[in-house]
């Protein structure tokens, strides 16, 4: 634990932000507030925060169907982050896209992705420009287990490591792929073990332990940005309610007691155990950051909640950009 | 009445795959999700408990390789049932589609049988965004080699999906998404419906809609709220998109003089500019008014559900496009 007192408090914050926003967005489609798919984040905060407390904000990522915690660790903003999810006109796509293509090109999110597997390409291109313009920023492709089982995922990692770009690949191993258990769709129980067939080297990480993926992106970053190559890191995770909406228990392909088991390990909580018996931070502290996200979130819900709707003339705008750069 | 019993939309398809299971064993099913959770849309629920999981095989997220499965267990003699979750995702797979299924066969000189079934869920009214929304039958149905049904109610799904099952040629069957749940008669004992054969879905004298999947219900609605203006609607659903029904199409403008194509899709480019092409070369003499198209915007499918009301066409959409038609006269 030699981190900084005050980087392990930002990758606290960049934790109980996500989990303060994905919890609230459960509650919300839970009464029928939110229209459309909802994955969520929770249990896997300490990937995000870890990986994205590593980067600049020019620095790009592409993201997952499961990529409201992408953008939250990467700065996005709580108003127009839930006004998206609601599906009204000031929200980050303008209703467009939903949770699904929520991005911030500004915060260089690339955008969550419902195609499985489509996102790290697109971090290969990405990757591509950044050292093409020579401004030293990096990428970061964020992927499930299961999207390594797609095409699109081994043509991204051989050609980034063909090409020698600053790239990091990383997974979140959460061991199921929608309903169905890692272990009946590959061979392998590692992702890193793939990581050798395209020439980059690959670490294990525990998912769970912020600090952790932290220092292994650090690692990941530097390599990149001092042109060493592509890295993939492998942060075993879990997720804590079903693969979309917000149940959490009584599923029927995977049992209660493994996810108490994994909620034992609650990235947060643990962090925050931590910290408090190595006198890095207080209990009081920690209540105050809850508290002050807490009243963050309540406004975002209020702001989404006043925010018009997009109105029908607004389907047509924004398929093409104008020669003059418009939207 | 034994006649009458009722099944979903899911079920019927469900019923006939399970039919042609047990009565083909070289009948099998891969996709994703599909085994031991029956499918993200119960379409397979319970048939891996009855058959067994070589037989309904779980696969990984690898949508090329779960259809490159179907063409070469195909044509190497077994008779292939793969699911491609949403209709979206058959971009990732277009290379097995278009390039080798459809193809094989003709370029081997005839020399290959490919009884493939592809299978995939369509259309939007879920919120479900741009990646998760789309009809983009009007692609597949552009290449030679491939069938495209897409059904309109419990009857038809049933009748279709064991058609596409015992045909010796690749097909898609494509599932509406809005019409899993929706119930109507189903014989329970197995039947098929000829690809490639429409059906008169409400006969009427003044104009002809040709309307498919959930448009085909929406055309129903609108019929009904036409009546009250005298105005008696033909509904024709092809229910087979390729090959398309052009000659009961082609009869019934013949008889009202009169058409609109409706489809979910995006108007540009879709299957309506086929069917209006079909209908002005061979009954131009017919004709009292320009046949009309009616579908989505040139635009993704939008999340919010204030955006998608208005983009995807409804019963009012079709009431007003038949309006504007039968004003013309
Ligand atoms: C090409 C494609 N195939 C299938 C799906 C349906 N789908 C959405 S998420 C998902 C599981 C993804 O698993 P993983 O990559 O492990 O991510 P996780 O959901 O566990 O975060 C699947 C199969 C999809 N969206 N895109
Ligand atoms: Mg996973």
């Amino acid at each position: 634990m030699d981190l900084p007192v005050h980087v392990q408090l930002d990758l606290h914050r960049r934790m109980v932000r996500i989990r303060l926003f994905e919890e609230a967005a459960g509650r919300l489609a839970e009464s029928n507030r939110l229209p459309g798919f909802l994955h969520l984040y929770v249990g896997e905060e300490a990937v995000a925060a870890g990986v994205c407390g590593a980067l600049n904000d020019d620095d790009h990522i592409t993201s997952t169907h499961r990529g409201h915690g992408h953008l939250v660790a990467k700065g996005g903003d709580f108003n127009r982050m839930m006004a998206e999810l609601m599906g009204k006109a000031t929200g980050y796509c303008k209703g467009k896209g939903g949770s699904m293509h929520i991005s911030d090109t500004s915060l260089g999110m690339l955008g969550a992705n419902g195609i499985v597997g489509a996102g790290s390409p697109i971090a290969v291109g990405a990757a591509f420009a950044n050292r093409y313009r020579g401004r030293g920023q990096v990428a970061v492709a964020f992927f499930g287990d299961g999207s390594t089982n797609i095409g699109a995922f081994h043509e991204a990692a051989n050609m980034a490591c063909a090409l020698h770009l600053p790239i990091v690949f990383a997974c979140e191993n959460n061991e199921y792929g929608e309903f169905t258990p890692r272990d009946k769709t590959m061979a392998i129980t590692d992702i890193v073990d793939r990581a050798a067939g395209y020439g980059m080297p690959g670490v294990i990480v525990d998912g769970m332990d912020v600090i952790a993926v932290h220092e292994a992106t650090v690692e990941a970053v530097e390599r990149a940005r001092t042109g060493g190559g592509p890295s993939l890191i492998e942060a075993k995770t879990y997720r804590f309610y079903n693969h979309h909406g917000v149940q959490n228990l009584g599923l029927k392909y995977r049992s209660d007691d493994e996810v108490a088991m994994w909620k034992q390990r609650d990235p947060i909580f643990t962090l925050e155990d931590r910290m408090i018996e190595n006198k890095a931070a207080t209990r009081d502290q920690f209540d105050a950051i809850w508290a002050e996200l807490r009243a963050d979130i309540d406004a975002a819900i209020a702001f989404a909640d006043e925010s018009p709707y997009p109105t029908p003339d607004q389907i047509m705008v924004g398929v093409y950009t104008s020669m003059s750069g418009a939207n | 009445m034994a006649d009458e019993r009722k099944l979903a939309y899911v079920m019927a398809f469900n019923e006939a795959v399970k039919q042609q299971m047990e009565a083909d064993p070289n009948v099998f099913c891969a996709g994703e999700d599909i085994g031991a959770f029956g499918g993200v849309f119960g379409t397979f629920g319970g048939l891996q408990a009855k058959f067994g999981a070589d037989r309904v095989v779980d696969t990984p997220i690898s949508e090329q390789a779960i259809v490159g499965l179907g063409v070469g267990a195909a044509v190497t003699g077994l008779r292939p049932i793969v699911d491609l979750m949403f209709m979206d995702f058959i971009c990732v797979a277009l290379d097995q589609i278009v390039n080798q299924a459809a193809k094989l066969k003709y370029m081997f000189g005839g020399d290959a049988v490919l009884p493939l079934t592809i299978t995939t869920a369509g259309g939007g009214g879920l919120s479900a965004a741009a990646q998760h929304s789309q009809s983009l039958e009007a692609l597949l149905c552009h290449i030679p080699g491939l069938k495209v049904v897409m059904p309109s109610n419990p009857y038809d799904m049933k009748g279709l999906m064991t058609a596409c099952i015992q045909e010796n040629n690749p097909t898609v069957m494509i599932k509406h998404k809005r019409l899993l749940g929706m119930t109507g008669h189903v014989p329970e004992e197995s039947y098929s419906i000829p690809l490639g054969k429409g059906n008169i879905l409400r006969p009427g004298k003044d104009v002809t809609i040709v309307a498919y999947a959930r448009m085909a219900n929406e055309a129903l609605i609108a019929a009904e709220e036409l009546s009250k203006d005298g105005i008696d609607c033909e509904i024709i659903d092809p229910r087979t998109l390729q090959p398309l029904d052009t000659d009961l199409i082609v009869s019934s403008v013949k008889k009202t003089n009169h058409a609109v194509v409706v489809h979910e899709a995006v108007r540009f480019g879709g299957l309506g500019g086929e069917i209006a092409s079909q209908i002005q070369e061979l009954a131009f003499d017919y004709l009292d008014a320009p046949v009309t198209r009616i579908g989505a915007p040139f635009s993704p499918v939008p999340f919010s559900p204030a955006l998608e009301q208005h983009y995807i066409p409804d019963s009012k959409t079709i009431v007003q496009g038949i309006r504007d038609v039968m004003a013309r006269v």
